[in-house]
């Protein structure tokens, strides 16, 4: 019999800090993780076979599901697609109203996101004040699409409907920073917080590129690697770069509040040119019998959970011939198997929880 | 006590009840007490961190059963009551059944040993601190038990946790409450509050001279009750519910009522250590009747336990969990070298008032 024994642990499917249905297979020498080998697949909907069976226009609906959190980010790649192949120029206002809607979008994910982490590590108070700001989003949208989380709003060649009830979001964005210097308060220079995250989970910054990470982790670890820099829709939006060098627990949590702040920022200056411009007019792409010409489309953008994006093949039918996502979480899972081994099963779960996984989003 | 006891007896004798009767009797009747009370208080309690967790977390909290919520705890009992009684296939059934019953004995007994009045303790023996200290430490056992009697890994971790984290944090309390011994040169809680009387009121208490054996105190209870930020035996985001995952029904809610029972009895033994016990804060007491002092007197220990206890619901609502290795840094690192010092400056304290 050996003197040390290893217990092989299921953290999930159904385990209160994966997000969801994650399962990771744990070997673990008392507390101490030796290999960490994620399971996916538990909420595979078959978001891209679904779509070679349905026209574009019934499959928009579908796709604010693949990430309930920022449905806004998906259904906006798709109209790209569609955008794409009919080569239609966005209106100024329909780029600001599209610009302003996924930032609230990302912030309401951030959002959650911090109340969610700070949950993980044992601390319930930051959860119900992270959703009590979310809660004024998701009540904007509501009004605004009639939904809370798929929203459908963004349609081939423009909006649903005009935008409305402005004076919300500048209620909104007028509360915001002060919110988020509360959860600064309490949570960024808290001993125990910052004993719980710095220095936890460094991810370097080669590592994360060969594991494709993209997005906030990506840049909490040190690259300046936006999309919305170059992104066509955020074109004379003036924002500022979220980039750090901790690559720590902590970095990432920090990062994503400045990410934040910047999103307000940008929210901001959409807000004013709302405010001025006239009624919307906007070239619609007609839905029905849309058949996309022969050839290959991509799209990407930054969502929450670092880089988005579309690919297309068409045939010239009006369904795609094939349909492919890339979402940010699919990476940060197969991150987990190298960043989690050597660590302690409580650190574990503040780096699982500091890279943002949701899961709809990894099964699609 | 013995006024009491007395009256019981008279009362027997009366009845033409043999004295011998009485003599055996007397002493179970306030185990019925305390466990009629227990309920009262874990109820309260119970209703009172969720009331409050509400208030901090900008929630109304339970507000639907009775009057503002007021029977919310009830509802929950007699709802664990009704439930089924699972026992998995794998477990040890003998253990995994007897460890919600030991982890209730101590407990009971332990608020026995508290001085609730000048004449009202149940238990008063010459060196009840150390009998105290004993039983605070025992549900470690049942835990452990628990855990592994569960068989299942989360049980076990959480098991594992617990042992750790109170034979690490029954040093510095062992320390601490020797302290006390020493500045009060008693090993009876009842003496240890008497040596606290002093005509200034509450300058008189042993938070002044020993401050830093007050914080250590506080935060090893913290540690030893599992309560957050030291809540990793049951760390919900990570064992699930750490020893009692595979508990349900009554078993789960006498491990419940455990905790919380012994969360008042530890704020009540932080009382007496610290905040004079059942000493009125003003040097003299309010009433005048020797009757009605004694109720006063437990008024007073309850206020001291209850604004103990109201600290601990606010710490649960801002601190995050520490981690395993952490805790047990701090222990051994911080928190027994300051509990040392705190005996010495104990000991100068004593040396000086006695030359």
């Amino acid at each position: 019999m050996t003197a040390t024994m290893k217990l092989k642990l299921n953290l999930g499917p159904q385990h209160p800090s994966t997000h969801g249905v994650l399962r990771l297979i744990l070997e673990l020498e008392g507390e101490k993780i030796l290999s960490c080998e994620p399971d996916i697949g538990y909420l595979h909907r078959g978001m891209e076979k679904m779509a070679e069976k349905m026209s574009y226009i019934q499959y928009l609906p579908t796709v604010d599901r693949i990430d309930y959190l920022a449905g806004c980010f998906y259904s906006e790649l798709l109209c790209r697609i569609v955008e794409q192949a009919f080569e239609v120029e966005l209106p100024d206002k329909v780029r600001a109203i599209r610009v302003m809607l996924l930032e609230l979008n990302r912030i309401s994910s951030h959002l959650l996101w911090v109340g969610a982490f700070l949950m993980d590590l044992g601390a319930i108070s930051p959860y119900f004040y992270a959703f009590r700001e979310r809660e004024m989003i998701l009540r904007y949208f509501e009004k605004l699409t009639g939904q809370r989380m798929m929203y459908n709003y963004f349609v081939f060649g423009g909006v649903r409907k005009d935008i409305a009830y402005l004076e919300d979001v500048e209620e909104i964005i007028s509360v915001l920073p002060d919110k988020i210097n509360d959860y600064e308060k309490i949570i960024t220079e808290n001993p125990i917080f910052l004993k719980r995250t710095s220095g936890k989970g460094v991810l370097e910054l080669d590592t994360a590129v060969n594991h494709a990470i993209t997005g906030v982790n990506l840049r909490a670890s040190g690259l300046n690697y936006d999309l919305r820099n170059i992104d066509y829709l955020y074109k004379g939006f003036d924002f500022g770069a979220v980039v750090l060098d901790g690559k720590d627990c902590w970095a990432r949590y920090k990062a994503r509040i400045m990410e934040m702040r910047e999103s307000v920022n940008i929210i901001h200056q959409a807000l004013e040119y709302l405010k001025s411009a006239p009624a919307l007019e906007q070239k619609l792409i007609n839905p029905l019998n849309l058949k996309l010409p022969e050839g290959d489309y991509y799209a990407e953008i930054e969502a929450p959970r670092g880089l988005a994006s579309c690919f297309v093949r068409s045939l010239g039918d009006d369904r795609p011939y094939r349909l492919k996502w890339r979402t940010g979480s699919y990476y940060s899972v197969n991150l987990l198997r190298k960043l989690l081994v050597g660590e302690y099963l409580n650190d574990a779960i503040a780096i699982a929880g500091s890279l943002d996984i949701i899961l709809p989003e990894v099964d699609k | 006590m013995n006024y009491l006891y007395f009256l019981y007896i008279e009362f027997l004798l009366r009845h033409n009840i043999p004295k011998l009767f009485g003599d055996i009797t007397f002493y179970i009747i306030p185990f019925c007490v305390i466990a009629a009370a227990l309920i009262v208080v874990v109820l309260v309690l119970v209703l009172a961190e969720r009331k409050l967790l509400g208030f901090f977390t900008q929630r109304k909290g339970p507000n639907r059963v009775g009057f503002w919520g007021v029977l919310q705890t009830l509802a929950d009992a007699f709802k664990l009551l009704c439930k089924e009684n699972i026992t998995p296939k794998s477990v040890d059934r003998f253990l995994f059944n007897l460890a919600p019953i030991i982890i209730f004995i101590p407990v009971m007994t332990a608020l026995g040993i508290i001085p609730y009045s000048a004449e009202f303790t149940f238990v008063n023996t010459q060196t009840n601190v150390i009998l105290y200290l004993i039983l605070a430490a025992f549900p470690v056992i049942s835990i452990f038990l628990a855990g592994w009697a569960s068989n299942n890994k989360y049980s076990l971790l959480g098991a594992m946790r617990s042992i750790s984290q109170v034979l690490s944090y029954e040093l510095p309390i062992t320390f601490v409450v020797l302290s006390i011994a020493v500045l009060s040169s008693s090993m009876n809680l009842t003496g240890i509050t008497m040596a606290q009387f002093s005509k200034w009121g509450f300058f008189g208490w042993f938070m002044f001279p020993c401050v830093l054996g007050f914080i250590i105190m506080f935060i090893s209870i913290l540690a030893e009750l599992n309560r957050c930020p030291f809540d990793l035996p049951e760390a919900e985001s990570e064992l699930v519910c750490g020893y009692n995952t595979e508990y349900s029904g009554m078993r789960f809610a006498l491990f419940y009522l455990g905790e919380y029972a012994m969360m008042f009895a530890n704020s009540m033994f932080i009382a007496v250590l610290f905040l004079g016990g059942y000493l009125s804060p003003f040097g003299k007491y309010l009433f005048n009747s020797s009757f009605l002092i004694y109720f006063e007197q437990a008024f007073w220990l309850f206020l001291k336990a209850g604004i103990i206890l109201f600290v601990m619901i606010w710490i649960r609502a801002t601190l995050p969990r520490l981690a395993a290795f952490d805790l047990l840094k701090f222990s051994w690192v911080y928190l027994l070298p300051l509990s040392i010092i705190n005996l010495f400056i104990a000991v100068l304290i004593k040396m000086g008032e006695l030359a």
